[in-house]
């Protein structure tokens, strides 16, 4: 479904900002899989997200989605094959918009949008039937503004957005960070639930170790911008946290600190 | 104030409300402080009042003149999206172009329309006299345009403008081509402006160089004073609201300056027009959404 090869990003190149986000990354995910992503902060998690959705230049590479060389697709034409839900939950939605005109802008994704009505009847009802599911009592209120829900009920709103158009792939970045413990866990199974639904390949990066390794089917561990441990199966289902952290700690070249294991 | 000042600052007041609707796609809907409206405006007029005087038919003119602004408002847009000039200052180069421009179009800096036919020609035979006509018209056309505005906002396309001026990174990620989108609103806005400029001259039977100075201001006053008094959410709402707030603000104008205790005169308008303004901004009671997009250091 996803086939990155030798993906290289420089920001800055030949200054003495030169950054390299991306050195050679190549990876191939299936139809269906769901890939958990993690790595320190710089390791390029973001950035392949990013190329994937077309926002950042590649410096050399390619991406092919569903058999289609996308290289050279600029974002909003890569949109009808890909759906983004983002780490801040005021980022994936328009917060002086109401919550139904936001449904009706994801419900177009990827389309043309002409000078028909966005919101009609037959949209609302599919849209309170939808977000009727998430059971958050926001199906009466689809003419709020999105700026009036808490981070979380913004996060869910994203999800069924990013859900309401078929898509190839949906990219999740680290979306459940901005909330609380309770929320969290609220959003996750959502994801899961929504993932499974629509059996949608999906990239989710994470900080979390936990998450990491209880969602999905597959993690990639990423380090200055390459893919340095791709695990699946059984010798995924053997990995613990602690595995994973010692693992971590070693493709820094570090020491393993005890206290990190403790804390994750 | 008696009938011929009241229904004269009506009518003005609905030739702004174009202004009022360029000005509230442009700062509200895009998110772009535009003030490309300076130039386009006399743009407007010039071009419709040059193609009078030369025989054109005043309703070709007119369009004539509204594709004209359109293409002001897509210079300012290239200038911002294609060049990265930062939009304010890409504006202020249209607009001072535009001075030269409007001058070259003329070939002189004022041109009289009081014997030529205007497109309130074909409904004086109606009986009315021009002091009603005038008005009637004007609300005839801006009627007409801002349910255009009103409708056009809540399509699809329009619903993807109204992203793209609100988050377009969100807008993006929907595929929305925020590019083109930005620069169709802005022609789209310019255009407005421009037929408010194109009626101008035909209705007070002249244009003129200098027209188009403190349009900008005069356009922001009307939806500062439209968003102040209906304090209001939806954009169809906020549409009326442009229209009602030129008409109240010319309104209030013509009581100040009919007032003789205040001892203001005709050519004190711009400096009025400058205080309200500020202190729409500055006042801590007054919320307007344009305060953030018009105030240093306050971007949410």
């Amino acid at each position: 479904m996803i086939r990155v090869e030798d993906l290289r990003v420089t920001f800055n190149a030949g200054t003495i900002m030169e950054t390299r986000a991306l050195q050679g990354m190549s990876v191939e995910i299936g139809a269906g899989e769901f890939v958990t992503v993690i790595g320190s902060n710089g390791a390029g998690k973001t950035t392949l997200l990013n190329c994937l959705t077309g926002e950042v230049p590649l410096t050399s590479g390619r991406i092919v989605i569903d058999g289609t060389d996308v290289t050279a697709w600029p974002a909003p034409r890569r949109a009808a094959l890909v759906a983004r839900v983002f780490q801040d939950p005021l980022a994936g939605t328009c917060e002086d918009l109401t919550i139904e005109e936001n449904l009706a802008l994801a419900a177009a994704r990827g389309t043309s949008r002409g000078l028909d009505k966005a919101l009609t009847a037959a949209r609302r009802d599919e849209f309170r039937q939808k977000i009727s599911r998430l059971g958050l009592n926001l199906e009466n209120r689809l003419g709020d503004r999105m700026g009036l829900l808490s981070g979380g009920q913004r996060q869910a709103v994203s999800l069924v957005m990013a859900t309401l158009r078929p898509t190839k792939i949906l990219l999740l970045d680290e979306h459940t960070a901005a909330l609380d413990p309770r929320m969290q866990a609220f959003v996750l199974d959502l994801t899961r639930d929504l993932v499974e639904a629509e059996n949608l390949t999906t990239l989710m990066v994470t900080h979390s170790m936990r998450q990491a390794l209880s969602l999905g089917s597959r993690s990639l561990m990423l380090h200055e911008g390459r893919v340095v441990l791709d695990v699946t199966g059984d010798e995924r289902a053997r990995l613990g946290v602690g595995d994973l952290m010692a693992l971590f700690a070693k493709v820094r070249g570090e020491e393993l600190d005890s206290d990190s294991l403790l804390l994750s | 104030m008696n009938l011929v000042s009241f229904l004269g600052a009506v009518e003005i007041g609905l030739v702004y409300g174009l202004v009022a609707l360029g000005v509230y796609l442009s700062f509200r809907i895009l998110n772009f402080p535009d003030l490309t409206v300076d130039g386009s405006f006399p743009l407007g007029a010039a071009v419709a009042a040059t193609l009078i005087v030369a025989g054109v038919d005043p309703f070709v003119a007119t369009a004539v003149a509204v594709v004209a602004g359109g293409m002001a408002g897509l210079v300012t847009a290239v200038l911002n999206l294609r060049f990265g000039i930062l939009h304010l200052l890409a504006s202020i180069l249209t607009m001072i172009a535009l001075y030269s421009v409007n001058l070259r179009i003329m070939g002189r800096p004022n041109v009289a329309l009081i014997t030529e036919p205007t497109v309130l020609t074909p409904f004086e035979g109606f009986g009315l006299s021009g002091l009603y006509l005038k008005p009637l018209v004007g609300f005839v056309v801006v009627a007409l345009v801002a349910a255009c505005i009103a409708w056009f906002l809540i399509t699809n396309y329009g619903l993807g403008m109204r992203a793209t001026g609100a988050n377009p990174r969100m807008a993006r990620a929907q595929g929305i081509a925020t590019a083109k989108v930005t620069a169709t609103g802005m022609a789209l806005s310019n255009a407005m402006v421009a037929l408010g400029g194109a009626l101008f001259a035909q209705m007070n039977g002249f244009a003129d160089i200098t027209i188009g100075t403190g349009t900008i201001v005069v356009g922001l006053a009307a939806v500062i004073a439209g968003e102040a008094i209906f304090r209001v959410r939806g954009v169809v709402v906020a549409v009326v609201a442009c229209l009602l707030g030129s008409i109240i603000y010319r309104l209030a104008i013509a009581l100040a300056l009919n007032a003789d205790a205040l001892g203001l005169k005709a050519a004190d308008l711009n400096l009025v027009t400058a205080v309200l303004v500020t202190l729409a901004l500055i006042l801590p009671g007054a919320r307007n959404p344009l305060k953030s997009l018009l105030k240093k250091g306050k971007r949410a």
